[in-house]
Protein backbone atom coordinates (compact mmCIF):
# COMPACT_ATOMS: atom_id res chain seq x y z
CA UNK A 1 0.00 0.00 0.00
CA UNK A 2 1.35 3.32 -0.93
CA UNK A 3 -0.42 6.23 0.86
CA UNK A 4 -0.33 9.82 -0.72
CA UNK A 5 1.34 12.43 1.77
CA UNK A 6 -0.87 14.90 2.86
CA UNK A 7 -1.89 18.11 0.52
CA UNK A 8 -4.78 20.60 -0.16
CA UNK A 9 -6.68 20.07 -3.08
CA UNK A 10 -8.25 22.33 -5.66
CA UNK A 11 -10.11 22.11 -8.69
CA UNK A 12 -10.50 25.78 -10.47
CA UNK A 13 -12.59 26.36 -13.27
CA UNK A 14 -10.72 28.25 -15.92
CA UNK A 15 -6.90 28.72 -16.81
CA UNK A 16 -6.64 32.28 -14.88
CA UNK A 17 -8.02 30.54 -11.82
CA UNK A 18 -5.15 28.20 -12.20
CA UNK A 19 -2.45 30.48 -12.62
CA UNK A 20 -3.69 32.40 -9.74
CA UNK A 21 -3.89 28.91 -7.71
CA UNK A 22 -0.46 28.17 -8.97
CA UNK A 23 1.07 31.57 -7.97
CA UNK A 24 -0.46 31.32 -4.78
CA UNK A 25 1.07 28.32 -3.96
CA UNK A 26 4.66 29.97 -3.85
CA UNK A 27 6.53 26.76 -5.80
CA UNK A 28 4.79 24.24 -3.52
CA UNK A 29 1.57 23.72 -6.16
CA UNK A 30 1.19 20.91 -8.49
CA UNK A 31 -0.66 20.35 -11.34
CA UNK A 32 -2.83 17.47 -11.85
CA UNK A 33 -4.43 16.33 -15.55
CA UNK A 34 -4.52 12.57 -15.45
CA UNK A 35 -2.54 11.87 -12.59
CA UNK A 36 -1.04 8.82 -13.85
CA UNK A 37 2.79 10.44 -13.66
CA UNK A 38 1.87 12.82 -10.75
CA UNK A 39 0.31 10.50 -8.20
CA UNK A 40 2.89 7.44 -8.20
CA UNK A 41 5.52 10.12 -8.03
CA UNK A 42 4.05 11.74 -4.87
CA UNK A 43 2.83 8.75 -3.18
CA UNK A 44 7.19 8.00 -3.87
CA UNK A 45 7.88 11.05 -2.41
CA UNK A 46 10.47 12.62 -4.54
CA UNK A 47 8.16 15.32 -5.38
CA UNK A 48 6.35 17.65 -2.61
CA UNK A 49 3.04 19.49 -2.62
CA UNK A 50 1.51 21.30 -0.58
CA UNK A 51 -1.05 22.27 -2.89
CA UNK A 52 -2.36 19.93 -6.47
CA UNK A 53 -4.66 22.18 -8.59
CA UNK A 54 -5.90 19.57 -10.55
CA UNK A 55 -7.48 20.43 -14.02
CA UNK A 56 -10.60 18.23 -14.18
CA UNK A 57 -12.97 20.99 -14.77
CA UNK A 58 -11.12 23.69 -16.92
CA UNK A 59 -12.82 22.92 -20.56
CA UNK A 60 -10.87 25.12 -22.14
CA UNK A 61 -8.17 23.16 -21.87
CA UNK A 62 -9.48 19.97 -24.09
CA UNK A 63 -10.39 19.18 -27.46
CA UNK A 64 -8.08 18.75 -31.21
CA UNK A 65 -8.72 21.69 -33.51
CA UNK A 66 -7.40 21.97 -37.10
CA UNK A 67 -5.71 25.43 -37.18
CA UNK A 68 -5.93 28.15 -40.30
CA UNK A 69 -2.40 26.65 -41.61
CA UNK A 70 -3.69 23.18 -41.79
CA UNK A 71 -2.17 22.39 -38.68
CA UNK A 72 -3.11 21.16 -34.91
CA UNK A 73 -4.10 22.74 -31.98
CA UNK A 74 -4.30 20.57 -28.80
CA UNK A 75 -5.75 21.64 -26.04
CA UNK A 76 -2.79 19.92 -23.33
CA UNK A 77 -5.98 18.18 -21.55
CA UNK A 78 -6.88 15.79 -24.35
CA UNK A 79 -6.48 12.24 -23.19
CA UNK A 80 -4.18 10.01 -24.94
CA UNK A 81 -6.49 7.88 -26.24
CA UNK A 82 -8.74 10.29 -27.85
CA UNK A 83 -5.23 12.16 -29.54
CA UNK A 84 -4.36 7.76 -30.71
CA UNK A 85 -7.30 7.63 -32.84
CA UNK A 86 -8.50 11.45 -33.38
CA UNK A 87 -8.57 11.38 -37.34
CA UNK A 88 -6.95 14.65 -37.46
CA UNK A 89 -4.21 13.28 -35.50
CA UNK A 90 -4.06 10.62 -38.05
CA UNK A 91 -3.98 12.72 -41.19
CA UNK A 92 -1.63 15.83 -40.13
CA UNK A 93 0.62 14.16 -37.55
CA UNK A 94 0.71 10.05 -37.76
CA UNK A 95 4.02 10.31 -35.60
CA UNK A 96 2.06 11.61 -32.71
CA UNK A 97 -0.88 8.95 -33.15
CA UNK A 98 1.23 6.32 -33.16
CA UNK A 99 3.17 7.32 -29.88
CA UNK A 100 0.33 8.29 -27.76
CA UNK A 101 -1.31 4.79 -28.89
CA UNK A 102 1.76 3.24 -27.03
CA UNK A 103 1.84 5.31 -24.12
CA UNK A 104 1.53 2.32 -21.50
CA UNK A 105 -1.58 0.19 -21.19
CA UNK A 106 -5.31 1.09 -22.21
CA UNK A 107 -6.54 2.61 -18.70
CA UNK A 108 -3.47 5.17 -18.50
CA UNK A 109 -4.09 6.51 -22.06
CA UNK A 110 -7.87 7.13 -21.05
CA UNK A 111 -6.80 8.94 -18.07
CA UNK A 112 -3.56 10.41 -19.08
CA UNK A 113 -3.08 13.93 -21.09
CA UNK A 114 -0.86 14.64 -23.75
CA UNK A 115 -0.36 17.81 -22.06
CA UNK A 116 1.04 15.21 -19.06
CA UNK A 117 3.10 13.23 -21.28
CA UNK A 118 4.63 16.37 -22.61
CA UNK A 119 5.57 17.80 -18.99
CA UNK A 120 6.38 13.73 -18.02
CA UNK A 121 8.83 13.92 -15.34
CA UNK A 122 11.98 12.00 -16.14
CA UNK A 123 12.38 8.45 -14.95
CA UNK A 124 15.43 6.29 -13.50
CA UNK A 125 15.45 2.72 -12.17
CA UNK A 126 16.96 4.58 -8.61
CA UNK A 127 14.09 6.96 -8.54
CA UNK A 128 11.05 5.26 -9.41
CA UNK A 129 11.21 3.43 -6.05
CA UNK A 130 9.43 3.98 -3.07
CA UNK A 131 10.86 6.22 -0.30
CA UNK A 132 11.54 3.39 1.81
CA UNK A 133 13.91 1.95 -0.75
CA UNK A 134 15.69 5.05 -1.74
CA UNK A 135 16.51 5.86 1.73
CA UNK A 136 17.77 2.43 2.28
CA UNK A 137 19.88 2.86 -0.76
CA UNK A 138 21.10 6.18 -0.08
CA UNK A 139 19.47 9.11 -2.01
CA UNK A 140 20.35 10.77 -5.59
CA UNK A 141 20.91 13.59 -6.80
CA UNK A 142 17.67 13.52 -8.45
CA UNK A 143 15.71 14.17 -4.87
CA UNK A 144 17.76 14.77 -1.38
CA UNK A 145 21.02 13.59 -2.22
CA UNK A 146 24.17 14.20 -3.81
CA UNK A 147 25.50 11.10 -5.28
CA UNK A 148 24.41 9.63 -8.72
CA UNK A 149 23.63 5.41 -8.53
CA UNK A 150 24.06 5.37 -12.73
CA UNK A 151 27.36 7.55 -13.62
CA UNK A 152 30.12 6.95 -10.54
CA UNK A 153 30.64 10.33 -9.44
CA UNK A 154 28.61 12.22 -11.58
CA UNK A 155 27.27 15.54 -11.07
CA UNK A 156 24.09 16.07 -12.89
CA UNK A 157 21.29 13.72 -12.91
CA UNK A 158 20.75 11.77 -15.95
CA UNK A 159 16.86 10.51 -15.33
CA UNK A 160 15.69 9.77 -18.84
CA UNK A 161 12.84 11.77 -20.23
CA UNK A 162 10.63 8.95 -21.01
CA UNK A 163 7.34 10.50 -22.90
CA UNK A 164 6.33 8.73 -26.29
CA UNK A 165 4.86 11.79 -27.83
CA UNK A 166 7.86 13.99 -26.81
CA UNK A 167 9.91 12.34 -29.81
CA UNK A 168 7.00 12.53 -32.04
CA UNK A 169 6.29 16.31 -31.01
CA UNK A 170 10.24 16.83 -31.83
CA UNK A 171 10.03 15.43 -35.41
CA UNK A 172 6.56 17.60 -36.04
CA UNK A 173 8.41 20.53 -34.85
CA UNK A 174 5.27 21.35 -32.24
CA UNK A 175 5.69 24.53 -29.86
CA UNK A 176 3.88 24.89 -26.85
CA UNK A 177 2.44 27.38 -25.28
CA UNK A 178 2.88 28.34 -21.44
CA UNK A 179 0.62 30.83 -18.73
CA UNK A 180 2.05 31.84 -15.52
CA UNK A 181 -0.01 35.03 -13.39
CA UNK A 182 0.28 37.67 -14.84
CA UNK A 183 2.66 40.18 -12.98
CA UNK A 184 3.59 44.14 -13.36
CA UNK A 185 6.19 43.13 -16.34
CA UNK A 186 3.60 41.07 -18.34
CA UNK A 187 0.96 39.11 -19.33
CA UNK A 188 2.69 35.46 -18.53
CA UNK A 189 2.31 34.26 -21.49
CA UNK A 190 4.82 32.49 -23.82
CA UNK A 191 5.80 30.40 -26.69
CA UNK A 192 8.49 27.90 -26.50
CA UNK A 193 9.49 25.50 -29.49
CA UNK A 194 9.11 22.23 -28.52
CA UNK A 195 12.92 21.34 -28.40
CA UNK A 196 13.60 24.27 -26.68
CA UNK A 197 11.22 23.02 -23.65
CA UNK A 198 14.28 20.79 -22.26
CA UNK A 199 17.11 20.39 -20.78
CA UNK A 200 20.08 18.04 -20.26
CA UNK A 201 19.48 17.87 -16.06
CA UNK A 202 17.29 14.55 -15.26
CA UNK A 203 16.17 15.98 -11.66
CA UNK A 204 13.82 18.70 -13.70
CA UNK A 205 14.81 18.25 -17.56
CA UNK A 206 12.64 21.43 -18.57
CA UNK A 207 12.92 25.30 -18.60
CA UNK A 208 9.74 25.82 -17.12
CA UNK A 209 8.96 25.31 -13.78
CA UNK A 210 6.48 23.18 -12.36
CA UNK A 211 3.88 25.66 -11.95
CA UNK A 212 3.93 27.04 -15.32
CA UNK A 213 1.04 26.02 -16.89
CA UNK A 214 0.68 24.24 -20.34
CA UNK A 215 -2.14 25.76 -22.05
CA UNK A 216 -1.88 24.75 -26.42
CA UNK A 217 0.21 22.46 -28.37
CA UNK A 218 0.71 23.41 -31.83
CA UNK A 219 1.75 21.83 -34.82
CA UNK A 220 2.31 23.25 -38.08
CA UNK A 221 0.86 21.86 -40.98
CA UNK A 222 2.90 19.19 -42.80
CA UNK A 223 3.02 18.41 -46.61
CA UNK A 224 1.12 16.57 -48.67
CA UNK A 225 3.75 13.76 -48.67
CA UNK A 226 4.58 14.10 -45.18
CA UNK A 227 4.85 10.11 -43.83
CA UNK A 228 6.03 9.69 -39.81
CA UNK A 229 6.09 6.94 -37.62
CA UNK A 230 6.69 5.97 -34.17
CA UNK A 231 8.18 2.98 -32.45
CA UNK A 232 8.90 1.43 -28.92
CA UNK A 233 11.35 -0.86 -27.46
CA UNK A 234 9.96 -2.33 -24.31
CA UNK A 235 9.72 -5.88 -22.64
CA UNK A 236 6.27 -6.27 -22.31
CA UNK A 237 3.43 -5.30 -25.00
CA UNK A 238 1.33 -3.09 -22.91
CA UNK A 239 2.44 -0.94 -19.81
CA UNK A 240 5.81 -0.11 -19.87
CA UNK A 241 7.51 2.68 -19.97
CA UNK A 242 9.80 2.80 -22.90
CA UNK A 243 13.36 1.38 -23.27
CA UNK A 244 13.78 3.53 -26.16
CA UNK A 245 11.81 5.34 -28.68
CA UNK A 246 12.21 6.34 -31.74
CA UNK A 247 10.13 8.62 -34.15
CA UNK A 248 10.68 9.54 -38.09
CA UNK A 249 9.31 11.97 -40.16
CA UNK A 250 9.87 11.72 -44.51
CA UNK A 251 8.42 14.10 -46.04
CA UNK A 252 7.79 13.25 -50.12
CA UNK A 253 7.74 15.21 -53.12
CA UNK A 254 5.22 14.30 -55.35
CA UNK A 255 7.46 11.96 -57.23
CA UNK A 256 7.98 9.70 -54.35
CA UNK A 257 11.66 11.57 -53.59
CA UNK A 258 12.31 12.39 -49.71
CA UNK A 259 12.98 16.23 -49.37
CA UNK A 260 13.21 16.14 -45.85
CA UNK A 261 14.03 13.78 -43.09
CA UNK A 262 13.77 13.55 -39.03
CA UNK A 263 14.65 11.14 -36.53
CA UNK A 264 14.81 11.69 -32.92
CA UNK A 265 15.12 9.39 -29.98
CA UNK A 266 13.73 9.24 -26.70
CA UNK A 267 14.50 7.27 -23.17
CA UNK A 268 18.21 7.91 -24.09
CA UNK A 269 19.26 11.03 -21.64
CA UNK A 270 17.49 13.98 -20.07
CA UNK A 271 16.03 15.27 -23.20
CA UNK A 272 15.12 13.89 -26.38
CA UNK A 273 17.99 13.07 -29.14
CA UNK A 274 17.93 14.57 -32.13
CA UNK A 275 19.60 12.22 -34.89
CA UNK A 276 19.05 14.69 -37.61
CA UNK A 277 22.98 14.88 -39.24
CA UNK A 278 22.09 11.02 -39.93
CA UNK A 279 18.28 11.82 -41.22
CA UNK A 280 19.58 14.08 -43.93
CA UNK A 281 21.41 11.15 -45.56
CA UNK A 282 18.04 9.97 -46.63
CA UNK A 283 17.24 13.64 -48.31
CA UNK A 284 17.20 12.89 -52.42
CA UNK A 285 16.60 8.60 -51.58
CA UNK A 286 13.41 7.20 -53.05
CA UNK A 287 11.68 4.73 -50.86
CA UNK A 288 11.42 1.62 -52.79
CA UNK A 289 14.71 2.57 -54.79
CA UNK A 290 18.04 1.01 -53.90
CA UNK A 291 19.50 3.84 -53.12
CA UNK A 292 17.32 4.87 -49.87
CA UNK A 293 17.95 1.20 -49.01
CA UNK A 294 21.67 2.18 -49.03
CA UNK A 295 20.58 5.46 -47.48
CA UNK A 296 18.74 3.41 -44.61
CA UNK A 297 21.89 1.04 -43.49
CA UNK A 298 23.80 4.38 -43.34
CA UNK A 299 21.44 6.24 -41.08
CA UNK A 300 21.46 2.86 -39.03
CA UNK A 301 24.86 3.10 -38.31
CA UNK A 302 25.28 6.53 -38.12
CA UNK A 303 22.39 6.34 -35.05
CA UNK A 304 24.12 3.64 -33.27
CA UNK A 305 27.02 5.69 -32.97
CA UNK A 306 25.31 8.80 -32.05
CA UNK A 307 22.95 7.24 -29.40
CA UNK A 308 24.60 5.75 -26.21
CA UNK A 309 21.64 4.86 -23.44
CA UNK A 310 22.66 4.53 -20.42
CA UNK A 311 22.18 2.66 -17.24
CA UNK A 312 19.11 4.36 -16.01
CA UNK A 313 16.55 2.93 -16.82
CA UNK A 314 16.05 -0.75 -16.98
CA UNK A 315 16.90 -3.27 -19.88
CA UNK A 316 20.97 -3.92 -20.17
CA UNK A 317 22.33 -0.40 -21.78
CA UNK A 318 24.29 -2.05 -24.32
CA UNK A 319 21.38 -3.96 -25.72
CA UNK A 320 19.32 -0.77 -25.71
CA UNK A 321 22.36 0.68 -27.69
CA UNK A 322 21.64 -2.25 -30.50
CA UNK A 323 18.59 -2.26 -30.51
CA UNK A 324 19.17 1.59 -31.86
CA UNK A 325 19.65 1.02 -35.68
CA UNK A 326 16.63 -2.09 -35.00
CA UNK A 327 14.05 0.72 -34.15
CA UNK A 328 15.51 3.38 -36.63
CA UNK A 329 14.56 0.89 -39.11
CA UNK A 330 11.66 0.09 -38.05
CA UNK A 331 10.58 3.64 -36.97
CA UNK A 332 11.06 4.27 -40.98
CA UNK A 333 9.20 1.69 -41.86
CA UNK A 334 6.11 2.43 -39.97
CA UNK A 335 6.23 6.02 -41.52
CA UNK A 336 5.78 4.62 -44.86
CA UNK A 337 3.26 2.30 -43.88
CA UNK B 1 -2.71 20.71 6.47
CA UNK B 2 -5.68 18.93 4.62
CA UNK B 3 -9.32 18.14 6.21
CA UNK B 4 -12.26 16.50 5.40
CA UNK B 5 -13.98 17.38 2.02
CA UNK B 6 -17.62 16.76 1.64
CA UNK B 7 -18.14 14.66 -1.84
CA UNK B 8 -21.03 13.99 -3.55
CA UNK B 9 -20.77 10.61 -5.37
CA UNK B 10 -22.33 8.33 -8.17
CA UNK B 11 -20.93 5.35 -7.03
CA UNK B 12 -22.93 2.22 -9.14
CA UNK B 13 -25.83 4.28 -9.63
CA UNK B 14 -26.10 5.36 -5.96
CA UNK B 15 -25.69 9.15 -4.75
CA UNK B 16 -23.56 8.77 -1.75
CA UNK B 17 -22.66 11.84 -0.11
CA UNK B 18 -19.13 11.08 2.07
CA UNK B 19 -16.26 12.85 3.06
CA UNK B 20 -12.78 11.88 2.31
CA UNK B 21 -9.35 13.83 3.00
CA UNK B 22 -8.05 15.82 0.06
CA UNK B 23 -4.92 12.95 -0.18
CA UNK B 24 -7.56 10.01 -0.62
CA UNK B 25 -7.45 7.90 -3.43
CA UNK B 26 -10.86 6.80 -5.13
CA UNK B 27 -9.58 3.15 -4.15
CA UNK B 28 -9.28 4.25 -0.50
CA UNK B 29 -12.38 5.96 -0.56
CA UNK B 30 -14.35 2.81 -2.31
CA UNK B 31 -12.84 0.39 0.18
CA UNK B 32 -12.20 1.67 3.54
CA UNK B 33 -15.25 4.25 3.85
CA UNK B 34 -17.62 3.03 1.62
CA UNK B 35 -16.95 -0.79 2.22
CA UNK B 36 -16.78 -1.59 -1.60
CA UNK B 37 -13.78 -3.53 -1.51
CA UNK B 38 -14.34 -5.85 -4.68
CA UNK B 39 -11.69 -2.85 -6.46
CA UNK B 40 -8.58 -4.48 -5.17
CA UNK B 41 -5.31 -2.74 -4.13
CA UNK B 42 -2.58 -4.09 -5.86
CA UNK B 43 0.77 -2.09 -6.80
CA UNK B 44 -0.81 1.12 -5.57
CA UNK B 45 1.12 2.78 -8.28
CA UNK B 46 -0.70 2.19 -12.00
CA UNK B 47 1.00 -0.36 -13.10
CA UNK B 48 -1.61 -3.57 -12.31
CA UNK B 49 -4.61 -2.44 -13.10
CA UNK B 50 -6.24 -4.35 -10.27
CA UNK B 51 -8.05 -1.24 -8.56
CA UNK B 52 -9.71 -0.92 -12.41
CA UNK B 53 -13.12 1.29 -11.93
CA UNK B 54 -15.73 2.19 -14.57
CA UNK B 55 -15.65 6.15 -15.12
CA UNK B 56 -18.21 7.47 -17.50
CA UNK B 57 -17.87 3.74 -18.65
CA UNK B 58 -14.68 3.92 -19.12
CA UNK B 59 -11.83 1.73 -17.96
CA UNK B 60 -9.56 3.72 -15.01
CA UNK B 61 -7.52 3.55 -12.27
CA UNK B 62 -9.01 4.27 -9.05
CA UNK B 63 -5.38 4.30 -7.18
CA UNK B 64 -4.59 7.12 -9.59
CA UNK B 65 -8.16 9.15 -9.26
CA UNK B 66 -7.91 11.68 -5.82
CA UNK B 67 -11.42 11.08 -4.14
CA UNK B 68 -11.66 14.85 -4.15
CA UNK B 69 -11.82 15.07 -8.21
CA UNK B 70 -14.55 12.44 -8.51
CA UNK B 71 -17.69 14.03 -8.03
CA UNK B 72 -20.10 14.75 -11.40
CA UNK B 73 -18.86 11.12 -12.76
CA UNK B 74 -20.62 7.88 -12.66
CA UNK B 75 -18.45 5.34 -11.06
CA UNK B 76 -18.91 1.73 -11.28
CA UNK B 77 -17.49 -0.99 -9.67
CA UNK B 78 -17.47 -4.35 -9.79
CA UNK B 79 -20.36 -4.65 -7.61
CA UNK B 80 -22.08 -2.46 -9.59
CA UNK B 81 -21.96 -4.90 -12.55
CA UNK B 82 -24.74 -7.64 -11.74
CA UNK B 83 -27.54 -4.82 -10.60
CA UNK B 84 -26.64 -2.75 -13.82
CA UNK B 85 -27.22 -6.23 -15.65
CA UNK B 86 -30.51 -6.66 -14.03
CA UNK B 87 -31.68 -3.20 -14.21
CA UNK B 88 -31.19 -3.25 -18.11
CA UNK B 89 -33.16 -6.59 -18.25
CA UNK B 90 -31.31 -9.15 -18.01
CA UNK B 91 -30.94 -11.94 -15.55
CA UNK B 92 -28.70 -13.87 -13.41
CA UNK B 93 -24.79 -12.42 -13.84
CA UNK B 94 -23.52 -10.29 -15.84
CA UNK B 95 -22.53 -12.32 -19.04
CA UNK B 96 -19.09 -11.07 -18.68
CA UNK B 97 -19.36 -12.83 -14.90
CA UNK B 98 -20.75 -15.92 -16.13
CA UNK B 99 -18.72 -16.65 -18.97
CA UNK B 100 -15.23 -16.02 -16.25
CA UNK B 101 -17.40 -18.61 -14.07
CA UNK B 102 -17.87 -21.05 -16.27
CA UNK B 103 -14.54 -20.93 -18.21
CA UNK B 104 -12.38 -20.77 -14.84
CA UNK B 105 -10.77 -17.85 -16.08
CA UNK B 106 -9.27 -16.98 -12.79
CA UNK B 107 -7.35 -18.65 -10.01
CA UNK B 108 -6.49 -15.76 -6.87
CA UNK B 109 -8.81 -14.38 -8.27
CA UNK B 110 -7.39 -10.45 -7.34
CA UNK B 111 -6.45 -9.29 -11.02
CA UNK B 112 -10.55 -10.51 -11.91
CA UNK B 113 -12.75 -7.64 -10.93
CA UNK B 114 -10.42 -5.28 -12.82
CA UNK B 115 -10.56 -7.92 -15.58
CA UNK B 116 -14.32 -7.87 -16.10
CA UNK B 117 -14.53 -4.91 -16.41
CA UNK B 118 -12.21 -4.00 -18.89
CA UNK B 119 -13.91 -6.64 -20.58
CA UNK B 120 -17.39 -5.00 -20.10
CA UNK B 121 -16.17 -1.40 -21.36
CA UNK B 122 -14.52 -3.24 -24.19
CA UNK B 123 -18.19 -5.07 -24.93
CA UNK B 124 -19.97 -2.01 -24.18
CA UNK B 125 -18.07 -0.44 -26.96
CA UNK B 126 -17.21 -3.22 -29.39
CA UNK B 127 -19.78 -6.22 -29.06
CA UNK B 128 -18.34 -8.32 -31.32
CA UNK B 129 -14.67 -7.69 -30.65
CA UNK B 130 -11.67 -10.20 -32.00
CA UNK B 131 -8.99 -11.57 -30.12
CA UNK B 132 -6.58 -9.30 -31.12
CA UNK B 133 -9.16 -6.62 -29.84
CA UNK B 134 -9.92 -8.10 -26.64
CA UNK B 135 -6.13 -8.68 -25.57
CA UNK B 136 -5.57 -5.20 -26.55
CA UNK B 137 -9.10 -4.33 -24.36
CA UNK B 138 -7.27 -6.12 -21.43
CA UNK B 139 -3.45 -5.16 -21.34
CA UNK B 140 -3.71 -3.16 -18.82
CA UNK B 141 -4.73 -5.51 -16.39
CA UNK B 142 -2.05 -8.31 -15.48
CA UNK B 143 -2.51 -11.80 -13.97
CA UNK B 144 0.05 -13.47 -12.65
CA UNK B 145 -2.07 -16.70 -12.05
CA UNK B 146 -3.69 -18.16 -15.48
CA UNK B 147 -1.48 -17.09 -18.39
CA UNK B 148 -4.54 -15.10 -19.78
CA UNK B 149 -5.63 -18.07 -21.78
CA UNK B 150 -9.36 -18.60 -19.99
CA UNK B 151 -9.81 -15.01 -19.66
CA UNK B 152 -9.58 -14.56 -23.22
CA UNK B 153 -11.68 -17.35 -23.78
CA UNK B 154 -14.35 -16.24 -21.40
CA UNK B 155 -14.63 -12.83 -23.08
CA UNK B 156 -14.94 -14.98 -26.34
CA UNK B 157 -17.70 -17.21 -25.18
CA UNK B 158 -19.37 -13.73 -23.74
CA UNK B 159 -19.27 -12.37 -27.57
CA UNK B 160 -20.03 -15.78 -29.03
CA UNK B 161 -23.21 -16.25 -26.70
CA UNK B 162 -24.29 -12.60 -27.38
CA UNK B 163 -24.20 -13.46 -30.92
CA UNK B 164 -25.68 -16.57 -30.87
CA UNK B 165 -23.04 -18.16 -32.30
CA UNK B 166 -21.47 -21.04 -31.44
CA UNK B 167 -18.91 -20.79 -28.92
CA UNK B 168 -14.49 -21.80 -30.39
CA UNK B 169 -13.14 -24.72 -28.33
CA UNK B 170 -11.21 -23.47 -26.08
CA UNK B 171 -7.26 -24.47 -25.60
CA UNK B 172 -7.88 -26.81 -22.16
CA UNK B 173 -10.98 -28.75 -23.35
CA UNK B 174 -9.30 -30.04 -27.24
CA UNK B 175 -11.50 -34.05 -26.01
CA UNK B 176 -13.88 -32.50 -23.93
CA UNK B 177 -17.53 -31.96 -24.93
CA UNK B 178 -16.97 -28.38 -23.53
CA UNK B 179 -20.22 -26.75 -24.58
CA UNK B 180 -22.28 -29.38 -22.87
CA UNK B 181 -21.05 -28.63 -19.48
CA UNK B 182 -20.85 -25.27 -19.98
CA UNK B 183 -24.62 -24.88 -21.04
CA UNK B 184 -25.44 -26.71 -17.95
CA UNK B 185 -23.37 -24.37 -15.76
CA UNK B 186 -25.23 -21.56 -17.71
CA UNK B 187 -26.93 -19.47 -14.88
CA UNK B 188 -24.98 -20.01 -12.47
CA UNK B 189 -24.21 -18.09 -9.57
CA UNK B 190 -27.37 -16.95 -9.47
CA UNK B 191 -28.08 -18.38 -5.69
Amino acid sequence: MLRLPKFNLVSPKSIDEVVQALADSKGRGRILAGGTDLLPNLKHEFIEADIVVSLGEVDELRGIEVSADGGLSIGPLTSLADIASNEHVLRIAPALAQAAGTVAGPQHRIMGTIGGNVMLDTRCQWINQSHFWRSSLGFCLKKDGTACHVVEGGSRCVAAASNDTAAALASLGASLDFQNAPTEHGDGKRTLEFEALFKADGAWNKKVTPTELLTRIHIPATPRGHRGGYVKLRLRGSIDFPLLGVASRLDLDEAGKIEHADLVVIALQARPTRVRKAAKLLIGTTPGQANYDTAVAQVMDAAYKQCTPLPNIPGDHEWRQEMVPVYVKRALAAALG
Amino acid sequence: MSSLIALELMINGDRMRVSAEAHWTLLELLRYEIGLTGSKQGCDKGDCGACTVLVDGKPQLSCLILAGTAPGKQIQTIEGLQPAHRKAGGTGLDPVQDAFDRCGALQCGFCQSGMMLSARALLNENPTPDRAEIREALSGNLCRCTGYTQIVEAVELAVAESVGAEPKTPSWAKDKPWTESLSSKKGGGDQ
